[in-house]
Formats: C-alpha cells, structure tokens, sequence
C-alpha cells in the first residue's frame, strides 16, 4: 500500500542548524499521526515540509506516491490548519472558507454551498456573514478546520491547533478532531508539545528530538515501552533508571525505565524494597505526586488522592512489580 | 496622570497653547484674507477694502492653469512611480532576511531625511553628467525620490502588521503568487497604500527646492508662486492660488491621517 506521506532520509539545514536531520518517515493513509516534540525538535519543520513551505536539503518525500520535491504549496492537495489559525481579516467566515475553491475558479454559488456545509461539519452553521474578529479563539479555530476541509484534501496537516485555547475548550475540540477524522477518513498529522495530547488522539505518534525521530509507535508503545531516556522522560515523565539500578532487579545492565505510577510507598519498617527518603508531595487532585530520593536517585512516585502517607522528610521503602520495569534499548 | 482628567487647565497653560495655536495659524489666515482685498500691489494692513473679483482674475489667467497642470501630472505620475518601487521595497525588507537588509532600509529612508537642497544638487549634476536635458520628466524623477519614502514607511509599518502565515495560508489553499497577492496583500495594504499615496502626492505638490533644481523652463505652482511675488501687479491672485494650495494639500493628508489612525488594530492577529 501506498504511504499517505513518506519521507526518505530527509534532511532540512538552516545553516549550520540541522532542523530536520535523516528521518525516515511512512505514515498510512487514514491515520491519525501525531508528531510529538519539544519546541524546537524538528516537528513543525516536518510539517512545512509536507506543506511545501519547506523544501527538503536532502532525501525524498513523496505524498500519496507522488514525489513532493520542487512542488510549491499551492499544487498539492494538501492542506494546513495553522497555529496562529491565519484567518483573513478582510474576509468574512463564509468567504474565508470558500477561498481554496475561489482560487479554483468554483463559481459563487457552488464555493458558498460547500462553505455551508464545511461550517455545519465544525459546528458553526449560520456563521458566515460574521468578521474573523468577532469570533472567539475556539470559533476562529473551527473556521480554520472548515476552510482546510472545503478543499477534501488527501492529508490535513494541524500545527499546534489547540495551542491557544484554554483547557476544558482543549479537551472538547480534541474529542471532535478525533470524530471528525474517523468521519472523514482523511489523514491527519497533528504537531504538538503535549504529550497527553499525542497519546489521546493519535493512532501513532513520532517523538522528536534535535530533529530526529526518537521512536514511532502506538501511544501505549511509546508510553509503556519507551525505548530511549529521552522518550522515558518526556513522554509522561517516566523514572529513569540508570543500568547499575537496573542490574540489581533484571540481571541486566543497561537503562530503564518506571512508571511514576508504578512505584508502592510505604513506611520505613515494613519490610523489604528500595530505601528512600520522601522528599515532597505534591497534591495534583485525583492523584498526589511524589517525589523521593533513594540514594542519590531521585524518582518520582503517583499514588491515588487519600492514600495515607508518611510525612515529608521521613524514611520511606519503595517497592514495585518487576514486570514493569522496562528495559530500555539505549546502551548503557 | 489620568487623575488630571476632567478638571481644567490651568489658565497660563490655556493662554500658552492659545498662542502656540496663532503664531502656528495666524499667518495662515492672513493669505487668506489678502485674497479678498481690493489693493492690488503691496499687502497693506488692514485691507482697504474686500472683493471677490481676484477669483474671476485667476480664472482667466493661462499661466495659473498651466502651473496648476504640470503640478497635478508630476504629482500624479511621481506618487504612481512611488507606489509601486515603494510597495515592491517594503515588501522585500518586511518579508525576507537578507544581507544588508537593515542599510537598504535606511537608504531608503535617506532621502526625506536629508535637506532637500542636497538631494537637488546630486539630481542636477547627476543629470548634467548623464547629458539628459531638464524636462517634465526629470521633476518627477526628483520628487519620486522622496514619494517612494512616503509610500515605503506606510507599507512597511502595514507589512509588520500583517501576520506572515496569512500569506502561507493563501498558497496553500491553492492560490498562487499572483492570485495571492490580489486576494490577501492587496486587500491588506490597500489603505496603508493610499495613506502614503496621498501624502506622496501632497508632498510633490508643493515642493520647491528640489523642483528649482531639476526643473528647466517649467513652472510647477509653488516655482510660479515664487516668481509672482516679485512682480508687482494682480498680487491677490497668488493669494487665491495659495489658497487652492492648501486645500488641495490638506484635504488628502486629513484623509491619510483618518485612514491610519486605527494603529493599534493588528491585521492577521489570530490569537
């Protein structure tokens, strides 16, 4: 099967900064792709590359089989959601909507019709007469979805779409993304920095790092089976674990990682497990976040809210279930 | 300060800025006034009399017409030059990083920034060398210079202003450069563009200095107004000419100034 986006050892230098450095890349059609990352990671640069704002220094890309290199923005049948959602002030709703089929030569009556249906899709019918500045951000947001699909393009490309928004509009539009992708069935690659965004909406998710892929996988794959301290740590602030640690439990020497959720707290006396030092609690709602020291090492623990627990500064024992110690393949 | 608002000035500070306001405006009324009156060869103070009959006079004076002529077609053709190098430089210096991007853009600036005695004499030797004889065609070029600076500062103030991924947004949503530049830059600068159109063409109407120097036999209004003072009859006509001057002037510099006052109101911002 054809790749929806495949990318041969592309590599995008601005200078002497290497943005994108070697990444292969094959994302199928009709799945929701997530590219996770710290700012400045590569992710967003993948993202212009796929668009055509970008041209690659080096490698291949091709989109749906056709090869991508030299094509500018405007011949492939692509399109962006942006961050800043780039809506055009002098337009209004319907016509910001309507100008990827206005460029086409769509007439007047058949671009309004689509723009319609595009604004009932995101939950915005009867919008269209209003201004770009009369809309509130998440509304904005909407148009910006709706003028990316009146296009039905092959791939929607969203740059940090939710950015912007405050939490609970965040958690709504997440939900409607992901409906509205399995509806359509077209493939969406989603950038971001929030990893809970990633692993909630994403069928797959890239995790980058100084532009290059770190591991790609399902969400559980990259949440349970981190496979270097760099995922470990930024996707879900994982405890890593350095390979002497690890040696004493798995026999094996080399780097691993534990689930904050996965380490048991209890008193000093009872019984055996790691010795440590309670350090902080940290009261997070649903569940209270630890932190503690074991030697030197500092770990991080999760327990559920009203769990009884000693008091900051005493001794404490960690315990944990051996299988969820994930070794991990980076070398010791 | 705001605690000051409401109550009143103090009553020196009144008197002040009502002189600062007269010394500004005063001699501005007086033109007016000594086109209404009836002594024809000295200003003599209080007119001796008012009529309206210099009006008629003006009228029928060719040389007037001719002066006001050349004045709009080196105004119009000037600000239409300036327009498009104006748009096409500030275009450049707001959208891309180049090497010596920031010198460009004070070259640009230069022009209105030096007296414009020097700009004249560089254009009049520059043209003597070059073997090109004085013409209508070498006024515009000089007031071009500075039209272009007009037109270049409003643009690029606009181009700040406008957030760039709109423009990625038109290309791609399928519009090419052309189709993007009519349907998202232009509706965006436009009243950015016909702000410093108009103060590009207020500008050129009255120009004098650089005119005196790249001008030949031609006489724009202000080089005729010159000229006229010297001579001694009909002297009210200059007065009615001024007049004129300063309603065409001001008329499109109010208007420059209503079409920008909106500052604070940022184009493209999403957020």
């Amino acid at each position: 099967m054809t790749s929806a986006v495949s990318f041969q050892k592309v590599s995008r230098h601005f200078g002497s900064v290497r943005a994108v450095d070697a990444v292969d890349l094959d994302i199928v059609p009709g799945e929701f792709f997530a590219m996770l990352g710290p700012s400045g990671s590569g992710k967003t640069t993948c993202l212009r590359l796929i668009a055509g704002f970008e041209q690659p220094t080096s490698g291949s890309i091709s989109i749906f089989g056709e090869r991508a290199e030299g094509v500018p923005p405007y011949r492939r049948n692509v399109n962006t959601v942006f961050q800043d959602y780039a809506l055009f002030p002098h337009l209004n709703v319907l016509d910001n909507v309507a100008y990827g089929l206005m460029v086409k030569g769509v007439g007047k009556a058949g671009r309004h019709k689509a723009a319609e249906e595009a604004l009932s899709l995101v939950r915005l019918p009867g919008y269209g007469a209003r201004r770009p500045g009369q809309l509130s951000g998440g509304q904005r947001q909407r148009v910006a979805l709706a003028r990316a699909l009146v296009n039905q393009p092959k791939v929607l490309l969203l740059d940090e779409p939710l950015g912007a928004l405050d939490l609970k509009l965040r958690e709504n539009m997440q939900e409607e993304l992901k409906s509205l992708q399995k509806a359509l069935g077209i493939t969406f690659v989603f950038v971001t920095h929030d990893q809970g965004e990633a692993l909630s909406m994403a069928d797959r998710v890239a995790v980058f790092n100084d532009g290059r892929i770190m591991q790609i996988g399902t969400p559980e794959d990259i949440y349970q089976r981190p496979r270097t301290r760099f995922v470990a740590d930024f996707v879900g602030s994982s405890n890593v674990l350095p390979p002497d640690f690890v040696q004493r439990y798995s026999g094996q020497h080399c780097w691993g990682s534990l689930r904050p959720e996965s380490i048991r707290v209890s008193r000093a006396a009872s019984g055996e497990g790691v010795a440590a030092r309670l350090v902080s609690t940290n009261y997070l709602g649903a569940t209270t976040r630890l932190a503690l020291d074991a030697d030197g090492l500092k770990l991080h623990a999760v327990v559920p809210a009203g769990t009884a627990l000693p008091a900051e500064g005493e001794a404490v024992v960690l315990t944990f279930n051996r299988e969820h110690l994930h070794l991990m393949d980076e070398p010791a | 300060m705001r605690s000051d608002r409401g109550q009143s000035a103090p009553l020196g500070l009144k008197i002040a800025a009502a002189c600062g306001l007269l010394f500004l405006h005063l001699p501005i009324l007086l033109i007016f006034v000594y086109a209404f009156t009836t002594e024809e060869k000295s200003f003599v103070w209080p007119p001796p009399g008012l009529t309206t009959q210099w009006f008629a006079v003006t009228w029928n004076r060719p040389d007037v017409w001719e002066a006001l002529s050349l004045s709009v077609r080196v105004a119009a053709i000037s600000t239409a030059i300036a327009l498009v190098l104006g748009t096409l430089c500030a275009a450049a210096v707001s959208r891309t990083k180049f090497f010596g991007r920031e010198t460009i853009s004070l070259l640009v600036i230069l022009p209105i920034a030096l007296p414009g005695i020097i700009t004249g004499i560089a254009l009049r030797s520059a043209f003597s060398l070059a073997d090109i004889p004085f013409s209508f065609w070498t006024i515009v070029l000089g007031h071009a210079t500075f039209c272009v600076v007009v037109v270049y500062n409003n643009a690029v103030a606009r181009f700040r202003r406008t957030s760039g991924s709109m423009i990625e947004a038109s290309m791609d949503l399928g519009a090419d450069s052309f189709q993007t530049f009519r349907h998202v830059v232009l509706p965006n600068i436009a009243t950015a563009l016909l702000a410093g159109g108009m103060l590009a063409f207020a500008l050129s109407f009255d120009e004098v200095i650089v005119t005196t120097f790249t001008a030949g036999q031609q006489q724009t209004v202000p080089i005729w107004m010159l000229e006229e003072l010297i001579r001694p009859r009909q002297r009210p006509v200059t007065n009615v000419v001024a007049m004129v001057v300063v309603l065409v002037t001001l008329l499109p510099i109010l208007f420059a100034y209503y079409l920008t006052r909106d500052g604070d109101q940022i184009a493209g911002s999403g957020k």
